[in-house]
């Protein structure tokens, strides 16, 4: 019993300094509470280690929807925050959770559907008529449905449609209740309609016959914004790091870095930053 | 099926080019795995079999509740956890969300009950065969609850296997407390969910046929250390 308990114990010193090594390796860290749409993309995997090499300081990335992004951030478990949903980001602001807002980049939202395309939507101009055109048809149609950036966008297109999806829930209108990868994984499985920002789209793997039917409409504009995460509500907030990331992503470096990373040969991410007129 | 091939074609290249990163996020696993049933026995095994020993008022009632627990959600643990760890949660000062620390304890919620569970099981049937024995040398309840533990060791590795199992395949969990960190949380599970969710279902399923060989790798070690053990006992 008692070389049991020896054998236990030493296991669990053994693996807790195994597992924690890495954390003290970087003693300088950030969180950044982010979407998958842009971890899944690539793109931090590709610019992070830059900032880092520059300030010596690590950047956590915990990519989750837009929605769960900005509970994080409000409950005071990132440091920084960069999301997809402008009218959210300036809510989480007002709302004192963060000191100020800045365009960081901007990329937009492809609606991809069965090559085949029975509800004769490619090359429509808007991405409302198109989504009317699958409602009017009764076409598969597969919604993220968590609260995400993208589903945010996919609802006020759908209002704008004047169609009610909410009527065919269940059953041409499937609210998958996931993040991006995981709906277009859905959508291929069942050759639906889907909307989807174009990082996760080129960067995906298993499309199947799935293409991408509209595109350019100003209603499918994706603009991403960065906020640090107000300290004076949360003080253990390392707003000088922070802030620091922040300077760097809008400022020339990293926005050359935004623009040079690129995907399957496409550049994914157009930068757009105005460091002097944050809002 | 095409995948399906590809999946192995590439698991085993995968394994072969002994992948730097890959080793890290095995290693990773273990660790935080083997942590979390490390504390999950030291609290389970003897409270399994004190259940298996003491007699008290509600006795039943947590061997039923220990029983349904075994059965707990991951994502409710998970979210559990969170919001324990979270800033703005009453242990949130301590600041332990998002680090490999979060999934041990989140790991070890979830192990605890199995391990509880079954060696209560495999320790009662011990105890009924000892009691009268024990009683007639006059032992105390603590010092047979350490005999039944000590004789039903090699059955016991059963029960820390079982937990050890739960932990390395849990995904939910890790993924809400750890955040799913490159370099730093990110462990088996999470990373074949994440590179499902990238369309990369060769490389997920190949990252899953490692795990499920490195889960029989453990398990052989455990039986064959079992297996050495009585022996020796002959």
């Amino acid at each position: 019993m008692v070389r049991w308990l020896t054998v236990l114990v030493w296991g669990l010193v053994w693996a807790l300094a195994g597992a924690e090594a890495p954390a003290q390796a970087q003693d300088r860290f950030i969180t950044l509470a982010s979407t998958t749409s842009t971890d899944n993309s690539g793109l931090f995997a590709d610019i992070l280690p830059r900032f880092q090499a520059q300030s010596g300081i690590a950047v956590r990335v915990v990519a989750v929807g837009t929605g769960q992004a900005i509970r994080l951030a409000e409950r005071g478990d990132a440091d920084v925050l960069l999301v997809h949903h402008k009218p959210s980001e300036e809510k989480f602001v007002a709302g004192g959770f963060g000191i100020r807002r800045y365009d960081v980049m901007y990329n937009d939202f492809v609606i991809a559907g069965p090559a085949g395309d029975p509800a004769g939507i490619k090359g429509v101009v808007r991405a409302r008529d198109a989504f009317a055109g699958i409602a009017r048809g009764r076409h598969l149609f597969v919604s993220r449905g968590d609260n995400s950036g993208t589903h945010k966008a996919e609802q006020s297109i759908w209002r704008a449609s004047g169609a009610n999806p909410a009527a065919g829930r269940g059953k041409w209108f499937r609210e998958v209740g996931a993040g991006m990868g995981a709906a277009l994984n859905t959508a291929s499985g069942m050759n639906a309609y889907i909307l989807t920002d174009r990082g996760t789209w080129t960067g995906f793997s298993n499309k199947g016959s799935l293409a991408v039917l509209v595109e350019g409409d100003p209603a499918l504009f994706n603009q991403y914004g960065v906020i640090v995460v107000n300290p004076a509500r949360h003080p253990h907030v390392k707003a000088d790091e922070a802030n620091l990331f922040v300077a760097w992503l809008t400022g020339a470096a990293g926005q050359a870095a935004i623009a040079a990373f690129r995907k399957r040969g496409r550049q994914l991410f157009t930068p757009n930053a105005n460091p002097s007129t944050g809002n | 099926m095409s995948d399906m091939g590809q999946a192995f074609v590439l698991a085993l290249q995968l394994i072969a080019a002994l992948d730097a990163e890959l080793l890290e996020i095995i290693a990773r696993s273990f660790a935080v795995s083997l942590a979390a049933v490390a504390i999950a026995a030291a609290i389970g095994l003897p409270a399994g079999a004190a259940l298996a020993v003491y007699r008290f008022p509600g006795r039943r009632a947590v061997i039923v509740l220990v029983n349904a627990l075994m059965g707990l959600p991951p994502v409710f643990v998970g979210l559990l956890i969170y919001l324990f760890l979270s800033r703005a949660g009453p242990l949130g000062f301590l600041g332990l969300l998002f680090t490999p620390t979060a999934m041990i304890i989140a790991q070890a919620v979830l192990v605890t009950p199995i391990i509880v569970a079954i060696c209560h099981r495999l320790t009662r049937d011990l105890y009924e065969e000892y009691r009268d024995q024990l009683c007639s040398f006059g032992a105390r309840p603590y010092q047979a609850v350490r005999t039944v533990l000590w004789d039903a060791r090699v059955s016991l590795v059963t029960a820390v296997m079982a937990g050890f199992g739960r932990a390395t395949a849990e995904v939910g969990a890790v993924l809400i407390v750890g955040g799913n960190i490159a370099g730093l949380t990110r462990v088996m599970t999470t990373t074949i969910a994440l590179e499902t969710s990238k369309g990369n279902l060769a490389l997920a399923l190949a990252l899953g046929l490692i795990l499920v060989l490195t889960a029989i790798g453990v398990n052989a070690v455990a039986m064959s250390l079992g297996g050495v053990s009585a022996y020796r006992r002959g």
